[in-house]
């Protein structure tokens, strides 16, 4: 029972904690948008379509934020040996790519009218394309071996390695010189972001990372139940049938 | 405890040997990574002139022309210490005017005009509304770039 | 359709980009947030199944 003693305290206190993540989620999202879309003014410059920044840097921030969770909690995990810490970063990296597709889609969809192409081998654009390939050999890993220890010491790891990009994407706008500008609020000097902007922008900022708490939470609940599954089938003397008893699963199979 | 204290050590001697490579590899192709060159690169003839390259730089104040054709267009690219004048037939991106970030990409051609096939606005980070632009200029407190509207 | 609607939906002629990436930012959101409710529940009544079936006390009232 030890194994599953962390795991249960895990669901108390995810099930305490989901109502509030959602409730963050639902009222910085929609008070986000109202304000990005209809409160806040056109740029002096770009004009309304500076309104893509609403979704592109929440989406691009959280592309990187999440790398680094589940880089701190694939270590955890290699380290300590914790069977949470391992599903945490397994859960959170589909959310982590589709983050970082967000990010790479939306700033094609500015890119194109302002900068005049939809992509650039740029040293931001690239360093952040080769982070969302980082997130799908991670997901890959996980899904080509089939013991959840090895996969995730293996995943760990190469989570670990790629976290020598995250610094090379936050700063390729001051190390080289880029097509993508520097950053406008995550500066020593301050934003640079007129207040009218900047609010709904932080908005959607929290938004996007109570919907990430939510949605990590979901996940490794569902993960931890996969688990409880396939230990009930180990104990049940499954596992000597040479298909191993649940490779028949679609659900399983089917878990990202 | 200790094969944790082990594996800990393992995972950060291996961050740190990674964060050394990964520095060394960036600082040998450091020329490879910058996405333009400046038009002073291009005075101090540092650049082979027979490449494609890009060139970066602000659109110099007074220095855009429409060519009689009402395609081709002609300017300067400058950052304050050189230009280079660049000629372009084409369609222009939306943040394309004077004063404002531009990369060109093209070439040097015989007369030591720039070539361009295609034009690149760059911005800077700075996001305002328009009539606060506006009041800053009218103040003479404007640093930003660009002309506005 | 009234003025300021269509002058809103127009977005200042950027209509084709900006409505498309809060689409694709969201909807990404959306589909993830669905297809892991699935999972979450799919996996919820499979244990109980299970547990059923071995007669195993259940560790019942986890998040869902």
């Amino acid at each position: 029972m030890h194994r599953f003693a962390n795991p249960a305290r895990f669901a108390r206190l995810s099930a305490r904690a989901l109502p509030w993540a959602w409730a963050v989620a639902g009222l910085a999202l929609g008070s986000g948008l109202v304000g990005g879309l209809l409160l806040a003014p056109a740029d002096y410059q770009q004009g309304d379509s500076v309104r893509i920044m609403f979704v592109h840097v929440p989406s691009a921030w959280m592309a990187m934020f999440v790398y680094a969770f589940m880089a701190a909690a694939s270590a955890v995990g290699l380290i300590w040996r914790h069977a949470l810490a391992d599903i945490a970063a397994k859960a959170a990296a589909p959310l982590g790519a589709g983050f970082t597709f967000a990010a790479l889609a939306t700033g094609s969809l500015w890119g194109q009218p302002m900068w005049g192409t939809w992509w650039v081998w740029d040293a931001r654009l690239t360093s952040v394309l080769v982070l969302f390939f980082l997130y799908l050999g991670y997901i890959a890993l996980w899904q080509a071996i089939e013991d959840p220890g090895k996969a995730a010491r293996a995943a760990a790891i190469l989570a670990l390695v790629g976290v020598v990009n995250l610094p090379i994407i936050k700063f390729s706008v001051d190390w080289w010189n880029t097509l993508h500008q520097p950053a406008s609020v995550l500066r020593l000097a301050g934003p640079t972001i007129h207040s009218s902007m900047l609010w709904p922008l932080l908005l959607m900022a929290v938004g996007f990372k109570a919907y990430f708490v939510a949605v990590l939470l979901l996940r490794m609940h569902a993960e931890l139940n996969w688990r409880r599954i396939r230990a009930l089938r180990l104990t049940a003397g499954e596992s000597t049938d040479s298909s191993h008893g649940f490779a028949t699963l679609p659900a399983e199979r089917a878990s990202l | 405890m200790r094969p944790k204290r082990r594996r800990l050590w393992a995972v950060v001697a291996g961050l740190g040997a990674l964060g050394a490579a990964a520095a060394l590899v960036l600082a040998a192709f450091e020329d490879n990574i910058v996405f333009f060159r400046s038009p002073s690169e291009v005075a101090s003839n540092s650049l082979p002139t027979e490449r494609r390259f890009r060139l970066g730089g602000l659109v110099e104040t007074g220095s855009l022309r429409k060519a009689g054709d009402g395609v081709t267009v002609t300017f300067r690219v400058t950052d304050l210490a050189h230009a280079v004048p660049v000629s372009y037939r084409g369609l222009l991106p939306d943040l394309f005017r004077e004063g404002q970030g531009v990369v060109a990409e093209g070439q040097l051609d015989a007369n030591g005009i720039f070539q361009a096939s295609q034009i690149l606005a760059k911005h800077d980070e700075t996001y305002m509304p328009r009539e606060v632009a506006e009041a800053l200029r009218k103040g003479g407190h404007w640093k930003g770039e660009g002309e506005g509207q | 359709m009234p003025e300021g609607l269509r002058e809103f939906l127009a977005m200042g002629g950027y209509w084709p980009y900006v409505w498309p990436s809060f689409a694709i930012a969201l909807g990404i959101m959306l589909w993830l947030l669905l297809a892991s409710l699935g999972e979450a529940r799919r996996s919820q009544r499979l244990l109980a199944e299970l547990r059923a079936l071995r007669s195993e006390p259940g560790e019942g009232g986890d998040a869902t």
